[in-house]
């Protein structure tokens, strides 16, 4: 991006759009140097777009030799010490690497100016160095991970990261603690803009549900990712240095990592399916033509789930040792946050009501991300209550839970929300055809790997297990073959989305006739957004069945 | 070992019944709103498929009513599920008098158990049919966790500290003991064999097979050996507490507290003596950090709950 374009001046509001149209974000600075150096939210969301699919598919190769080697009990694919540093790569690179920043990093960057009728967010520069702040901890995640592996999973428990791996721990924490700093100056980013950046006549109650889920998203990452930070650095500090703080042979506490950890970790998983709530929210509306149920419920459901989120993490550790009062306090907390959750899925549902309901591609995966979520949420019961969660904790009942929640919810979503604004992101439509068979196939091979762990766990099935006992077989045998299925599934957009690039029909501004501002720009959006500052003069999702 | 599968785990304690009830509820009631979602979810989809002749007057927006029913109705639900799960929890960890204690000491890569007459096995835990068993539990170096399937239990292991879980084996026959906490390069061999014999059988098996003298001997000979008795004789001339039936008595602490003691509470009385220091004693007694073994310490525990039995023999 040249200065020139950078300071140019504020947009006349008295211009017709015709006289004064700009080229599209795309158009103008091809050079590698003009996309590493833009500030344009816009196109550092392409950046994470593409940095984050290489990941995607990085975690999801250490997914396929997971599953090939658990496709027989004896573990005879790979050895046990390669099994752990697989099953830690694929969880640290599938958490933080892409669950964490996909759908905020990617569809947020590129949206929430758009939807607050913005003209960038808040902080271009900061924008763009939380992205190199993001290339950085991937990096030396990267390394560690070819350097020789990492081997405690990706909750890092103590004392046995801190004092028993003899695998590159340090190297893996100082990798998460920069993509933490990244995912710190995101979040900031986003709410200064949402307090200061919003359009004339966008009061709070008139922002789409997108942008309170980013909102209350980045909330918690700028309030919860600090205690990960100084947690990460505590272990390095006594790996390093033999300092006790998690080690009871030096006079540590093993509970108190676990204690620090869950207070980021699990306000992190609402860090995932936040976002995905958001975009679920837009899609469906638009596809069922009906203004989103409940508006005002769902925005407080969102905030209180940000809220009650930050209270939950002891549910993680009720086989722990922690005592058995703190149990109970936090299994009543985590019956109240599944509350607000329980609320958005029957606005969802309810949103279909007397709709005129069309079944695009987008809508596929929205309605198959409600379908996933309230099946991982009901499955959360089970966790939360405490008698069931002794019996069920470390086990694949978790294992199926939480990939219910974040790849059947967050991965879906993030999907459905590819597919919803591809056309303005990229100015192309696709196959709706390719997009809803890849819906389907994603839905049924998603479940068919992770139903059978949910069987698994119950029958005492331990997880991180790379050999197990010949009665699992059957059900692990049906989970791979489901993998195989997801693996096809997950490839297929790849293939669409890329010919539609060159191939595909040029995208009008809004082929779905949403109501959102994103749509009132051209698609591709021009590189300051919008001709014209908009005025908002009405409520969101004014979806009529009769269509506009 | 049984190695066909089966959806449902033995139910070998006395407790794995009464959790599956509770877990065969949930799973009706999950599952019925999960199916009632699905077929509201299809049926507007049906019905409302762009193009239908459905009667699409009277759009609403909102429904403050219907809002209100079902935040409230969850919520009623989800106290009742959370009232049985943390009763049945509850019980988990209350221990019946008459229960049989167990020591295990968990290490990478193995479970090593101690039964109170001194017969030690490892990978294998010896348990008598219809006893209450109580785990006295701790580990030589990382998080582990004793996970018996067909047992409905599970509890970690966690160096520096005890923890314990209380079950009754309800069947004989041989269950599989997992670890069920990641701990490193051998988690998954981490296996052991519980074998629930009748308990005659069990006697019998106990007093067989090469032992080390009983734990309660072993603990009041390094009792000795470290110099406890020293100090906490009722004859020694430096004033201690007395230790005699020590084990489940109330004990009122210098600083105004109160506590029972248990085994966790002994543990850190000889390692962290500054901690809890019981009323009108002074805190002269050092640290034993370092210098005493987990199983050592075990062994002294089972010697102190020993005297109470002596105590109580001497004044018959």
């Amino acid at each position: 991006m040249t200065s020139a374009q950078n300071d140019a001046s504020i947009v006349d509001e008295g211009t017709a759009p015709h006289e004064r149209r700009e080229p599209s974000y795309l158009a103008g600075g091809y050079r590698l140097i003009d996309w590493l150096t833009t500030r344009d939210h816009k196109r550092i969301a392409v950046l994470y777009a593409i940095s984050i699919t290489f990941f995607f598919f990085l975690g999801g190769v250490a997914a396929a030799l997971i599953r090939l080697e658990l496709a027989t009990p004896q573990g005879d694919l790979v050895s046990d010490d390669t099994y752990n540093k697989l099953f830690t790569a694929h969880g640290i690179i599938m958490v933080w690497l892409f669950l964490i920043p996909s759908i905020p990093a990617v569809l947020g960057n590129f949206l929430m100016p758009l939807m607050i009728g913005a003209r960038d967010l808040a902080f271009p520069r900061l924008n763009l160095a939380s992205w190199y702040l993001y290339m950085a901890g991937g990096a030396i995640v990267l390394w560690a991970l070819l350097a020789g592996g990492v081997d405690t999973g990706w909750t890092f428990y103590t004392p046995f990261s801190s004092m028993f791996s003899n695998s590159h721990v340090v190297a893996a924490l100082s990798g998460v603690l920069v993509l933490g700093f990244s995912s710190i100056l995101t979040g900031l980013n986003f709410i200064v803009s949402v307090h200061t950046l919003r359009a004339r006549g966008l009061s709070w109650f008139r922002l789409p549900l997108f942008v309170w889920a980013n909102y209350a998203t980045s909330l918690i990452l700028v309030l919860a990712t600090p205690v990960l930070a100084m947690t990460l650095v505590l272990v390095a500090i006594e790996r390093l240095f033999q300092v006790g703080i998690f080690d009871p042979a030096l006079g540590g506490d093993p509970l108190l990592f676990q204690h620090l950890f869950w207070f980021y970790s699990h306000p992190a998983v609402y860090i995932m399916v936040l976002p995905a709530m958001g975009v679920a929210s837009e899609i469906i509306p638009c596809f069922a033509r009906r203004p989103v149920f409940g508006y005002r419920f769902m925005a407080y459901a969102i905030l209180a789930i940000a809220v009650i989120g930050f209270l939950v993490w002891g549910h993680h550790m009720f086989v722990s040792g922690q005592s058995m009062y703190a149990g109970m306090v936090f299994s009543l907390l985590s019956f109240l946050v599944a509350i607000p959750s329980a609320i958005k899925v029957f606005n969802w549902t309810a949103t279909l009501y007397k709709g005129s309901i069309r079944f695009s591609a987008p809508m596929l995966y929205a309605l198959g991300f409600v379908g996933l979520f309230t099946i991982g949420g009901l499955t959360g019961l089970f966790l939360a209550s405490l008698a069931l969660d002794v019996h069920l904790s470390d086990t694949y009942f978790v294992v199926a839970h939480f990939h219910y929640i974040m790849v059947g919810g967050s991965v879906m979503a993030y999907l459905g929300g590819i597919h919803f604004w591809w056309p303005k992101v990229t100015g192309r439509m696709y196959s709706d055809t390719w997009g809803k068979i890849a819906a389907l196939v994603i839905f049924a091979g998603f479940n068919l790997t992770f139903f059978p762990q949910y069987l698994l766990g119950y029958a005492g099935m331990p997880r991180r297990y790379h050999s197990y006992p010949g009665e699992f077989q059957l059900l692990h045998v049906l989970s791979s073959a489901g993998a195989v299925i997801l693996a096809v599934g997950y490839l297929m957009p790849l293939g669409y989305l890329a010919w539609s690039l060159r191939y595909g029909a040029r995208a009008t501004p809004n082929p779905w006739r949403a109501t959102g501002l994103e749509w009132q720009t051209d698609s591709p959006p021009p590189e300051h957004n919008f001709a014209i500052a908009p005025v908002v003069v009405r409520e969101p999702y004014a979806y009529t069945p009769e269509g506009p | 070992m049984n190695t066909d599968f089966h959806l449902l785990p033995a139910d070998a304690a006395a407790s794995a019944s009464r959790l599956d009830s509770f877990a065969l509820c949930l799973l009706l009631l999950t599952g019925t709103v999960a199916l009632v979602l699905l077929a509201l979810m299809i049926g507007f989809s049906i019905r409302y498929r762009a193009g239908s002749n459905a009667d699409r007057t009277h759009v609403p927006k909102q429904g403050l009513s219907v809002e209100i029913a079902w935040t409230v109705i969850p919520l009623l639900l989800f106290l009742g599920i959370y009232a049985w799960g943390a009763i049945d929890y509850v019980k988990l960890y209350q221990a019946p008098a008459n229960a049989m204690p167990v020591f295990v000491v968990a290490k990478q890569w193995m479970w090593e158990a101690e039964h109170r007459n001194g017969r030690r096995e490892i990978g294998q835990l010896h348990l008598p049919l219809g006893r209450p068993v109580r785990m006295v539990m701790t580990s030589q170096d990382v998080i582990h966790s004793f996970f018996v399937p067909d047992f409905r239990v599970k509890q970690d292991v966690v160096p520096g500290r005890y923890t314990s879980i209380v079950f009754t084996p309800s069947r004989t026959g041989e269950y599989r003991l997992y670890c069920a906490e990641y701990c490193g390069t051998e988690h998954a061999m981490m296996l052991g064999r519980i074998v629930v014999m009748q308990p005659a059988a069990f006697a019998q098996w106990l007093e067989a097979g090469p032992r080390q003298p009983g734990m309660a001997a072993r603990g009041f000979e390094l009792y000795r050996r470290y110099g406890c008795s020293g100090c906490h004789d009722p004859g020694s001339s430096v004033h201690a507490p007395d230790l005699t039936g020590l084990l489940g008595r109330r004990v009122h602490l210098a600083d105004g507290r109160e506590l029972t003691a248990d085994e966790p509470y002994i543990r850190d009385s000889i390692l962290v003596p500054a901690k809890d220091v019981v009323a009108g004693y002074a805190p002269i007694m050092p640290s034993f950090a370092g210098q005493v073994g987990e199983e050592d310490i075990l062994a002294i525990i089972e010697y102190i709950r020993e005297s109470a039995h002596d105590q109580r023999t001497e004044r018959r």
